[in-house]
């Protein structure tokens, strides 16, 4: 199969990339937003601490 | 041969698009997954963080949406026969059923896994097993070998609410059990109106829906027979925690009109039905899927007025 320059095909596979990529960047910035409402809510400890209160 | 090129023999002219991989999600599925999920979430009595409720139904309708895949990668073969299935990505050429697989089992553990990060292990934990119940219980084993196989999973897209609330307080109750009941007795009449008038599909596909194994009479006395168990309990739930007067006036109208329907549909026979192409059938459908929307719509009104002193009785 010949494929010109600007073929359908490249514009689907643009189009698969550039969703694959926003996600990504979405689930990168979920991450980040859970990680600082974890961090910044009253009842958190670091791990290490934790462990410490554990052995206490 | 350098990088640039291409060896044209690898190309498919049909390479699939991102919408094709995201319809293997059930979209349309996935958004009631989504509505009953969250009100699950909000019915609560617990409050939840706006990020990490949304994180926790973004990751329920993933794991939703990767049940889905799975069905469809399993069903591949009757989806091809069925008229309502036949342009699904797998059967029309635009997928691999293996992709599909392959989405299905990352989206799974993906879903699990941050849900449980995300709220706590038990939703995590609750989720896994809504997919293993949906995909291996429901699809592989019973789908095909049981007319009962619409009860069976009407019970798997029914745990969402109670997944949702899970998510929020980390404990179970009766309230979400009965959101999750709602679902699950209404999954049977609602699929079995659809078989009387796409009877052909599930027949050619050999799929023992009731109306091939016992009849579309038969069919008629279990649309009924689930309908008036479903009244019962809709509007019983107005009497509960996360129910109120606008739940039981919601309730009220809505179950007498469906009781109405179910009762026209068992007092019809195939002649009446084949006269006006299953007019009272389809109308009944389409009154389902109102039905369990305004259901959980009222659930969620009660609830959100609820911080202000409304709300419940």
């Amino acid at each position: 199969m010949a494929l010109r320059k600007e073929h359908e095909l490249h514009k689907r596979r643009l189009g698969r990339n550039l969703g694959v990529g926003l996600l990504l960047g979405g689930f990168v910035v979920l991450v980040l937003a859970l990680t600082m409402v974890k961090v910044t809510s009253t009842g958190f400890k670091f791990p290490q601490a934790q462990s410490q209160t554990e052995q206490n | 041969m350098s990088d640039a090129s291409i060896n044209a023999s690898n190309i498919r002219d049909d390479e699939p698009s991102f919408g094709d991989y995201f319809a293997l999600l059930k979209p349309r599925v996935m958004s009631l997954v989504v509505f009953t999920a969250l009100v699950g979430l909000l019915a609560a009595p617990v409050g939840v963080h706006p990020v990490i409720g949304f994180a926790a139904i973004l990751f329920i309708a993933i794991g939703g949406g990767a049940s889905g895949a799975l069905n469809m990668w399993w069903d591949a073969d009757i989806d091809q026969v069925m008229k309502r299935t036949k342009s699904r990505p797998i059967p029309a050429g635009k997928v691999e059923a293996g992709e599909a697989l392959s989405l299905g089992l990352a989206l799974s553990g993906l879903s699990c896994i941050m849900l449980g990060l995300a709220t706590n292990l038990f939703a995590g934990a609750f989720l896994a097993f809504t997919i293993f119940f949906y995909v291996v219980i429901y699809t592989m084993w019973l789908k095909r070998a049981t007319p009962q196989n619409i009860v069976i999973g009407g019970a798997a897209g029914a745990f969402p609410p109670v997944i949702g609330w899970i998510a929020a307080t980390g404990t179970m109750s009766i309230e979400p059990w009965l959101m999750f009941a709602l679902t699950f007795m209404w999954t049977p009449p609602h699929f079995w109106a659809l078989a009387l008038f796409m009877r052909s599909d599930y027949d050619d596909a050999g799929v023992p829906m009731l109306t091939v194994t016992h009849g579309r009479r038969a069919t008629r006395v279990h649309i009924l027979v689930y309908t008036v168990l479903l009244a019962i309990l809709a509007v019983g739930t107005a009497f509960s925690g996360i129910g109120g007067p606008i739940y039981l006036a919601v309730a009220a109208v809505l179950n007498a009109l469906f009781l109405h329907g179910a009762w026209k549909i068992y007092r019809r026979d195939e002649d009446d039905s084949e006269a006006d192409n299953f007019k009272v059938e389809r109308a009944f459908f389409k009154l389902s899927l109102l039905y369990l929307f305004l259901h959980f719509g009222a659930i969620l009104v009660e609830a959100l007025m609820k911080p202000y002193g409304l709300g419940g009785w």
